[in-house]
């Protein structure tokens, strides 16, 4: 191989040229977050948003933006995090104007990197504080809390555990369900390392393990299972309850919710929010549309289709759930949960994965 | 990648001075300047991953580089490489024999069976394993990519027998030799070529595969990227692996080329060569019926029964699959695989006619940088036209145009290697003829050359066209906004954990690329092409 070197040299040396002539391109125009705002802005009807949510949830949405507002959508669906990952990509040159994801730390990882203009106050000081951002570069749309289900016919309400911690109790050996494949479970055990530390969470899983916790796929299974009494506890999202009792009835369900103490990280809520990127800072039509996903119809229509929190006030959460403000965790600003794949090493490297 | 020359034709072509044919010295300069234009479009991956790891503060590339983990991903990847390549191996080299040179009844059927897991995605087939049984891990990841990829090995084996003289195995058994040792020794070599082309891309394959090991859990290279992208959104972590990946399938590319360079050329001139008796399996035949049976069952029978049973599971809450849409979205795939096709026809054209008919360096290096899309996982070619598009192209980003693009960039391998050994086939002595006879460089070029050359360029064009159909981590990138194909839309109902939903686009996928899969196995079967026509 080493005669061919000058030749491949010169192919090589080609493409390089080509590219960092490129390259060259893009850096002279840094980005500085501006500020959106509806004074200055334009609107010529129609924008992208990249949506990280399932299409079958958020194609009616979108439907019913559009014959309100006159607005025409270009919808990019995909993962929330391969969304952000492109994002960071694209950069400046992004076609979207609107990334819209079910992952708090999807958009935190592009509000770190100065994609997002920051929003208005107008829309920001609707949703209260600890399930948004910080600095108002993107707002929270739904909620979605962290709950402990539990078989009510083998343990009474004031017998369910009150932290995760006590989960990996000896008595709960081989009775507690979770699902670790599962991007909520992820969550969760991000925000058990960002609030107690990278040891403790380890230390936490290793301890699942070790008393035998059972492995499900994802959270309607482990609902299933409790509700038929095969394991005593799980971990899942609170909506999952909801979409089955809305089945089979309330009533009929021998699975409940308990739902952790505040400040733990069993109990932590996660929200689908929106950001208006940079690009589109001045985009009327985009700004309008995250308006209208903190509006109360849009509030109204996730709490029909998906059990969520709504986010706002005058909308009323679904029946039976904790006030919202009683799980708000001060400690956690949500965007440190961007750090996925720490957790995601943890749990192969635990054994859980 | 040498072709193996076993025809009359291909050892007249290898006389002194092959350039003859391109006298012209405009013609000959410009079809360089193509390939290496086409070659330069091949490494954009690789020259973005340059510039990626060049942007990055030196600290950050040694934090990257310098962990245990770098060198347990690299164990478990050379390890699956290796399992799976060696299994492939044998395998396809025991069915392409029992199917070209045994009297087995039904051989035409069992080679469509068994061709026919190319057109089962990889990621398919694992949710089938997963889905159906509690395998996992290595030994899943194993299967699967083995289960599927058999066929690469299976299709040149059978064409390189066919070629291949028997008369020196049957003066081998003269002389005493066991059947074993006289294949070993007389055919073995003859067919070593195109079985090991087979492998390779076996190996380049599971490389760069995403879908099967992320399902399986298992810690591949490919895994540990695509969480670097998009659960730690660190791009330096994930272009510094990436390299380190790259070269290892260009590793795997030098070492394959000098295994095939240090052997000798044998074969026969056309006249002495003779049809094999075939071997009379006897009792033997139903133990060949069974393991072709178990095979079949394991790379067809586990996916589509997963996927029958998620059908049948349907309940009133499922989501609903609209006809119409499945239709759009088998329409969409097709349309973007034909022209992935025609993007890598053109980019092949060059570089494979400057491998077959000149021999230098020049020759070498494109057709080497041209099989630098195999080796890198579907997300970084992905982003690193994401990256080409914006800066060069941007009026072209997230069109259909740049989507072909990356399938002719992606798929590249496999059309120069139809272009080049179609293009050797051609005599070059019918070419000088014409040229006596008064015909015009392009005249021949276009009678002589491409008719010739035609329905072995044509086989590699299909065959280009099938992958691109199963093609996931680029088509989400790059795909215009609002455009589903059938992998996009499955992906996007199983991420939803919809599998009944996601049933019919699996099985309409795995009927729509069955149809290049069947036509490419008539092609070899039928005996009418060159070993490595397909790869």
């Amino acid at each position: 191989m080493t005669a061919l070197r000058p030749a491949a040299i010169a192919t090589a040396a080609l493409a390089v040229l080509t590219l960092s002539a490129c390259a060259a391109g893009d850096g002279d125009a840094m980005p500085t977050p501006g500020t959106a705002s509806s004074a200055s802005a334009v609107a010529d009807g129609t924008f992208t948003l990249y949506a990280g949510r399932d299409q079958e949830l958020i194609d009616p949405l979108i439907e019913q933006f559009e014959s309100d507002t006159g607005i025409s959508v270009d919808v990019r669906y995909a993962g929330s995090t391969e969304l952000a990952a492109l994002l960071l990509e694209e950069g400046d040159a992004t076609p979207a104007a609107v990334f819209l994801a079910q992952d708090a730390g999807a958009l935190g990882a592009i509000a770190k990197a100065g994609m997002f203009a920051t929003l208005p106050e107008s829309i920001t000081t609707t949703v209260p504080a600890g399930f948004t951002s910080t600095d108002g570069s993107w707002v929270g749309v739904t909620g979605r809390a962290r709950v402990i289900v539990y078989d009510s016919e083998q343990l009474s309400a004031d017998e369910v555990p009150t932290t995760v911690a006590a989960l990996t109790d000896e008595k709960w050996s081989s009775q507690v369900g979770i699902a670790p494949t599962n991007a909520s479970f992820q969550s969760f055990v991000t925000a058990l390392r960002v609030l107690e530390g990278e040891d403790a969470a380890r230390a936490w899983l290793e301890g699942m393990k070790a008393s035998d916790a059972q492995v499900y796929a994802k959270n309607t299974p482990i609902l299933e299972a409790a509700n038929a009494g095969e394991i005593k506890l799980g971990l899942i999202n609170h909506y999952y309850w909801y979409r089955m009792a809305a089945e089979v009835g309330a009533e009929n369900m021998r699975a409940k919710l308990a739902f952790p103490e505040a400040g733990d990280a069993g109990s932590i809520v996660n929200v689908t929010g929106a950001g208006l990127l940079t690009g589109a800072a001045d985009d009327a039509d985009a700004l309008q549309f995250i308006e209208y996903l903190v509006s109360p119809a849009a509030q109204q229509y996730f709490v029909d289709n998906t059990y969520e929190y709504p986010l706002i006030d005058g909308v009323a959460a679904p029946e039976g759930l904790p006030a919202l403000e009683t799980l708000t965790n001060p400690e956690l600003d949500l965007a440190d949960l961007d750090s996925l794949g720490k957790t995601t090493e943890m749990l192969v490297e635990v054994g859980l994965l | 990648m040498r072709p193996a020359r076993f025809t009359a034709a291909a050892d007249l072509e290898a006389a002194p001075d092959p350039r003859r044919r391109w006298r012209a010295p405009g013609g000959r300069l410009i079809l360089r300047a193509s390939a290496v234009v086409a070659a330069s479009l091949a490494a954009i991956p690789l020259t973005y991953l340059v510039v990626r790891v060049a942007q990055a503060d030196g600290t950050e590339i040694v934090r990257a580089l310098w962990n245990a983990r770098i060198a347990t991903l690299m164990v478990n990847t050379v390890g699956l490489v290796l399992a799976v390549s060696a299994a492939c191996l044998v395998l396809g080299v025991a069915t392409a024999w029992l199917l070209a040179r045994t009297d087995l009844p039904g051989r035409r059927v069992w080679l469509v069976v068994s061709s026919l897991a190319l057109a089962v995605p990889s990621y398919v087939a694992a949710f089938g394993w997963i889905a159906t049984t509690p395998v996992r891990g290595f030994w899943g990841a194993f299967l699967v990519l083995t289960l599927c990829n058999v066929p690469l090995v299976i299709l040149p084996t059978i064409a390189a027998l066919r070629l291949a003289d028997a008369a020196s195995e049957d003066v081998a058994r003269t002389l005493g030799r066991t059947r074993w040792r006289a294949f070993l020794e007389a055919t073995w070599p003859q067919i070593r070529p195109a079985s090991l082309a087979g492998v390779l891309l076996v190996a380049l394959y599971v490389l760069s595969d995403f879908g099967s090991v992320a399902l399986m859990r298992y810690q591949a290279f490919t895994w540990a990227i695509q969480v670097a992208y998009e659960s730690l959104f660190d791009r330096t972590l994930a272009a510094v692996m990436s390299v380190v990946l790259a070269a290892m399938g260009i590793a795997l590319v030098a070492a394959e080329r000098r295994i095939r360079g240090a052997q000798a050329r044998t074969g026969s001139t056309v006249a002495a060569r003779t049809q094999p008796v075939p071997v009379a399996l006897g009792r033997w035949r139903w133990l060949a019926h069974g393991g072709l049976a178990v095979v079949a069952a394991l790379s067809l029978g586990v996916p589509l029964g997963a996927l029958a049973r998620y059908l049948l599971l349907r309940t009133e809450t499922s989501t609903t699959v609209k006809t119409e849409d499945l239709l759009a979205d088998a329409l969409s795939t097709v349309g973007l695989a034909a022209a992935g096709a025609v993007v890598a026809l053109a980019l092949a054209l060059p570089i494979g006619i400057v491998a077959a008919r000149f021999r230098s360096r020049l020759a070498t290096a494109t057709e080497s940088a041209s099989y630098l899309g195999l080796a890198l996982p579907g997300i970084v070619v992905g982003l690193s036209l994401v990256f080409f598009s914006l800066n060069v192209a941007p009026m072209l980003y997230q069109s259909i145009w740049m989507l072909a693009f990356a399938y002719g960039v992606l798929f590249l391998p496999k059309a120069v290697g139809a272009v080049r050994s179609s293009i050797v086939q051609v005599e070059p002595g019918l070419e000088d003829v014409a040229r006596t006879l008064g015909s015009t460089p392009a005249g021949v070029w276009i009678r002589v050359t491409a008719r010739i050359a035609w329905p072995g360029i044509g086989a590699g064009v299909l065959l280009v066209a099938l992958t691109a159909m199963k093609e996931l981590p680029a088509t989400l990138l790059l795909r215009p906004t609002g455009t589903e194909t059938l992998a996009t839309s499955l992906w996007r109902l199983t991420s939803g954990t919809a599998y009944a939903a996601a049933a019919p686009y699996a099985l309409v996928l795995i009927a729509v690329a069955a149809v290049p899969a069947l036509l490419l196995t008539r092609e070899v079967a039928g005996g009418k092409r060159h070993p490595e026509e397909t790869l």
